[in-house]
């Protein structure tokens, strides 16, 4: 007997609705730039390869779909048991944001159908970080779908085959752990090749694997949060706090680690002094420091750390600092030329695109949930079913 | 040099000189500047001279026909040189037939014409000038009772080569011009059999036909063309890259109206409509009149129309813009350092704020939802 | 949490964290010693621009038109339709111009080539030209990204648009080099500023320059370090500096200057190539997949015994959570 259920709620809803409109509309852009190419749709120039499509559908969607692998981490590896209810949802919300990341890289990429020479061992290039980065994914995409079979095969009544499945699962569970760890690290990597076109608040050049990677554990726990408090809200179901606050209790000693390095990083290279100019970038700056450390202070202090609202308040604040940190070494901290006389900034089909994609993610992700076992069964509601039935 | 001292001592050379009334070395000046304009030696240069001098050469026949013309190229040949010159030129070659030059009319000019072209038959060159009206079997243009058509190809048959004179012989001209009604058309739209060489211009640049002239008496050969039939060595290169306005161009120093400083001051002509850019012609390297010193359309102040040019001349409007094909750097720099980009719009500006508002406030109203629900959990349970 | 929880999280951190830390650095690469290149001497250059108006041609590229000025070929910056470019550097206090010529660097250690996928820029081993295949390039501008110089371009107003940047006039179909011709640049340099030939001899050469004094009689040479060609002229004051000696690892196209590279645009860049420390990165993480190898068979055995448990206990406990 399952564990999970649907969520009973209408399918077509008024949040729905909106966001199918928002999904087609970015699906019309996207045929468009097939047609077109991408200068008839993104601002992309010259000196400005890599736009909104790859610092946010890319680098900072993947990171808000690491709360598979980091709960992964938390009950698998670290053997906490009582958080697995939330795996299914955490799965689901991996899945879906890895495979938006995966769209935007291919319709980002000039030459898409050249694609297969990733694939082609005579041709790879085994220095490359992007290399790595987009076989990494496009693996971890496969393994996430073995990992969600289970949920599919038990909507679907296969209990035979699903069994048979969660025998072998842990292989799966495994890859799946080891895969983020390879290409979210690399996601940093990614820029120490700009060199001196990376601000140097951002280029942390050496320690770019590590700040990156855990970075990306954070925002996976921070997800974790942030959907396990919105579904509670929007489907008025009971809180899942008791288990919320000790996923917030891995990803402060993960902030902690993450902001000593960070500090000691910028202090080595001495470059604080950037920080204070009151210039845009020095301004983002400081702007991503707070976003860390209103969480550090939640999540330390024994009161509000178990609370839900103030849980939900360290959530989305890490969440909006993890992304304003990608977001800074990837666009805001780009220095194309010294004299630092470019520009860039998305243009309204780009942003729609992006939207539209989340729209898209979120639009699948309510369907999902209304359609297949996902959500973990409410306290005492197994309990009920389990008396009536004798 | 010493070529030409020694080609000064020639007695047949001499006897040329002193019947023309001009000094030896000017004969051989005059005609090693043909050879120039040719892009021949002086070498070349004393043969022409030679070749003019030896009287023993029978002169070649030439058949002058006029269609609709407005025989303004007969006159620019007319003003080419000296007078004494121009009677050189004339005996150089046997000009049979001219209704421009000639001064009997009728009947006689008629057979002297058929005469002439029967005695030379296969060997005379037919110079046209004017366009040949098609339309309704020709009868737009009838001389001595016959089409001009006709004319043409009773002309042609025995014509060794054809020599279109202007642009009107040469692709239709004025007469072709708007609706055509007359369906006027050169001598290469109608004749297909025989060498053509077309001089177009309106009036074309007469150094141009005479060299062509002079290089077949000489040689007995004509002169390379292009692709429309035109010799290389005059409608080679566009007015545009020859122009001595061309730095004006380059520097962005445009007249913008007749009259006004620029034009005073003698900038490029290009906003007033110039067809330099997408015209072949000689015109600025050897300029009209023989007297030198800027003495072409552009060089006093009048953009080029494209006289030459089919499809630009009598085609395209006088003041509008001519297509440039050789595009080369202006005189201005680009800067070290541009200032380039996107920046945000009010659309992509406010599109963004809605989506991260929208993000922001679901999240705050979730935690004011949890707030709530834990104050009412709280107040129940405890 | 528990120690032992916190352990086990503090030790696999550790070794994640151990692994970002070069084991085994990648030193810039050499320069090999037939490799070719440029010198481009900006105290020779007149800002003719024969030079551009000759790569164009030689690509077959379109003008780029200022708008509403369908008059010249008046490109304002390298793009995918313009490879080489001259600028202009004015220094209104002292009243004099300098000229720049910007064009790919040939890089002795090219990030470019480190970073692509798919092998689709590849650098010649023999003369060292940085050459392009856009049959196996996928246009995801890694290049681009990992340029100092932003010399790769994405023609982005193309349906399928790919990377265009000077190849010495040594791309496929036009071979200029393996031909035994020079590049169209160097061919039509009339004061010989932009000369062609083997780094070591184009280096030897800036350097004897450099020697020179202000006022002094030279003969320069034209188009080729080797060229029968040349031109007398007087020297001109010179920056004590070679750019592209060293910078980043050295490039194959080097540039005398008479005013401070960084006014004509030239980044300020170390000696050492980022393209070394990103492979020292990758390559001690990733070193003989040991790293990864070790950290799946963790997990394995991790994953294997706590997922059994979590199941049972679950099956156990009848649903509840």
């Amino acid at each position: 007997m399952s564990h999970y259920k649907k969520l009973d709620h209408k399918l077509l809803t008024l949040p729905t609705a909106l966001l199918s409109l928002a999904a087609i509309t970015s699906l019309t852009i996207i045929g468009y730039r097939f047609l077109n190419g991408l200068g008839s749709v993104t601002n992309l120039n010259d000196v400005y390869p890599w736009g909104i499509w790859v610092a946010f559908d890319i680098v900072v969607g993947t990171a808000f779909a690491c709360g598979g692998y980091a709960l992964a981490l938390v009950v698998y590896i670290l053997n906490k048991g009582k958080y697995h209810p939330l795996i299914r949802p955490a799965l689901l919300t991996s899945l879906l944001g890895y495979a938006m990341g995966a769209v935007s890289a291919f319709i980002d990429m000039g030459r898409f159908y050249n694609f297969y020479y990733l694939f082609n061992p005579n041709q790879i290039n085994l220095n490359s970080v992007m290399l790595e980065i987009a076989l990494c994914v496009m693996a971890y995409i496969l393994v996430m779908f073995i990992e969600f079979m289970p949920a599919m095969l038990e909507k679907f009544k296969k209990f035979a085959l699903k069994e048979k499945l969660e025998k072998v699962l842990f292989v799966f569970i495994a890859i799946g752990a080891l895969l983020p760890t390879m290409h979210q690290s690399s996601l940093g990597s990614l820029l120490i090749a700009a060199g001196q076109k990376v601000y140097p608040l951002w280029q942390s050049l050496y320690f770019q694997p590590i700040l990156a990677l855990s970075s990306a554990i954070i925002m996976g726990m921070s997800i974790v949060i942030w959907e396990g408090s919105m579904v509670t809200v929007v489907y008025k179901r009971q809180p899942e706090t008791h288990l919320l606050k000790g996923v917030g209790q891995f990803a402060l000693y993960l902030l902690l680690f993450f902001l000593v390095i960070r500090l000691f990083d910028i202090t080595n290279r001495g470059v604080w002094g950037l920080a204070f100019q009151g210039d845009y970038r020095g301004n983002m700056f400081l702007l991503e420091m707070v976003l860390f450390l209103i969480p550090t202070y939640i999540l330390i202090s024994p009161s509000l750390r178990k609370r839900g609202p103030q849980l939900m308040v360290a959530g989305t604040s890490l969440l909006l600092a993890g992304a304003l940190y990608r977001l800074n070494a990837f666009l805001i901290g780009w220095v194309p030329n010294p004299a630092d006389t470019y520009s860039y900034f998305p243009s309204v089909p780009e942003l729609m695109v992006t939207i539209g994609l989340v729209a898209l993610e979120l639009l699948v992700y309510v369907v999902v949930i209304k359609m297949f076992p996902i959500w973990p069964k409410e306290h005492g509601e197994a309990a009920q079913i389990l008396h009536e039935s004798g | 040099m010493h070529e030409i001292e020694k080609a000064l001592d020639d007695r047949q050379l001499a006897v040329t000189a002193e019947n023309l009334g001009i000094s030896r070395r000017g004969f051989l000046q005059f005609c090693t500047g043909v050879a120039a304009t040719l892009g021949l030696s002086n070498t070349a240069g004393i043969q022409i001279a030679q070749a003019v001098s030896n009287s023993g050469m029978r002169r070649p026949s030439v058949i002058w026909l006029s269609g609709s013309e407005c025989t303004g190229c007969t006159e620019s040949l007319l003003r080419s040189t000296h007078p004494t010159l121009e009677t050189l030129i004339l005996d150089m070659v046997s000009l049979d037939y001219s209704e421009a030059l000639s001064v009997a009319a009728g009947y006689q000019v008629e057979e002297a014409k058929s005469a002439a072209m029967k005695e030379n038959w296969g060997k005379y060159i037919l110079v046209v000038e004017g366009a040949i009206p098609t339309k309704d079997g020709g009868i737009y243009c009838k001389i001595a009772g016959k089409t001009m058509l006709e004319h043409l190809h009773e002309g042609a048959e025995g014509a060794a080569a054809i020599v279109a004179m202007g642009s009107c012989s040469s692709w239709g001209g004025i007469p072709s011009a708007g609706m055509n009604p007359t369906g006027a058309k050169g001598v290469s739209d109608i004749i297909y059999d025989k060498p053509i060489i077309n001089i177009p211009g309106c009036p074309p640049n007469p150094y141009n036909f005479l060299s062509v002239v002079l290089q077949y008496v000489t040689f007995n050969t004509l002169p390379a063309l292009d692709d429309q039939l035109r010799p290389k060595f005059a409608y080679g290169r566009l007015i545009h890259e020859n122009c001595e306005r061309r730095p004006h161009f380059d520097a962005g120093r445009f007249a913008n109206e007749f009259g006004d400083e620029g034009h005073r001051l003698g900038y490029c002509l290009y906003k007033l409509g110039c067809k330099g850019p997408e015209t072949w012609a000689n015109c600025p390297v050897i300029e009209f009149g023989d007297i030198g010193g800027g003495i072409w359309p552009v060089g006093v102040g009048a953009p080029c129309f494209g006289c030459t040019e089919k499809g630009v001349g009598f085609t395209k409007a006088l003041h509008e813009a001519s297509e440039v094909s050789t595009h080369t750097s202006p005189e201005f720099f680009p800067n070290i350092n541009p200032e380039k980009g996107s920046t945000a719009t009010a659309g992509s500006a406010g599109l963004l704020g809605a989506a991260l508002g929208a993000a922001v406030g679901a999240s705050a109203m979730a935690i004011r939802n949890l707030g709530k629900s834990e104050q009412q959990n709280e107040s129940q349970g405890s | 949490m528990d120690r032992r929880s916190f352990l086990k999280m503090a030790g696999s951190g550790a070794v994640i964290a151990a692994s970002g830390i070069p084991a085994a650095a990648r030193g810039n690469l050499e320069v090999s010693d037939e490799a070719v290149g440029m010198l481009f001497d900006a105290t020779r250059c007149i800002g003719c621009r024969a030079c551009v108006a000759s790569c164009k041609e030689i690509h077959g590229k379109p003008a780029e038109l200022l708008d509403g000025e369908p008059m010249w070929d008046a490109a304002e910056d390298l793009s995918a339709d313009t490879l080489n470019i001259i600028k202009a550097y004015k220094n209104e206090v002292e009243g004099h111009v300098s000229f720049i010529k910007r064009n790919c660097m040939h890089c002795v250690d090219p990030g470019c080539v480190s970073v692509c996928p798919t092998k689709a820029l590849t650098k010649d081993p023999v003369t060292g030209i940085v050459e392009y295949d856009k049959d196996v390039c996928i246009g995801c501008r890694t290049c681009m990204a990992s340029c100092p110089y932003n010399i790769p371009k994405y023609s982005y107003d193309e349906t399928f648009g790919e990377i265009n940047k000077c190849t010495f006039c040594n791309s496929k179909g036009i071979e200029r080099i393996s031909k035994g011709m020079l590049p169209g640049c160097s061919e039509v340099c009339p004061t010989g500023a932009n000369i062609f030939g083997k780094r070591s001899d184009l280096l030897e050469e800036a350097r004897r320059r450099l020697e020179l004094n202000e006022g002094d009689r030279y003969v320069y040479k034209l188009n080729a370090i080797d060229s029968r060609y040349q031109q007398e002229g007087t020297v001109g004051k010179y920056q004590q500096h070679i750019y592209g000696e060293h910078e980043a690892g050295g490039t194959q196209v080097l540039m005398l200057a008479g005013v401070p590279f960084e006014n004509l645009g030239m980044p300020n860049l170390p000696e050492r190539s980022y393209a070394s420390i990103s492979e020292t990165v990758q390559h001690s993480i990733y070193k003989s997949a040991i790293a990864p190898t070790a950290l799946l068979g963790g997990m394995l055995w991790l994953a294997r015994r706590n997922e059994k448990r979590i199941r049972d206990e679950e099956d156990q406990d009848g649903g509840d959570s």
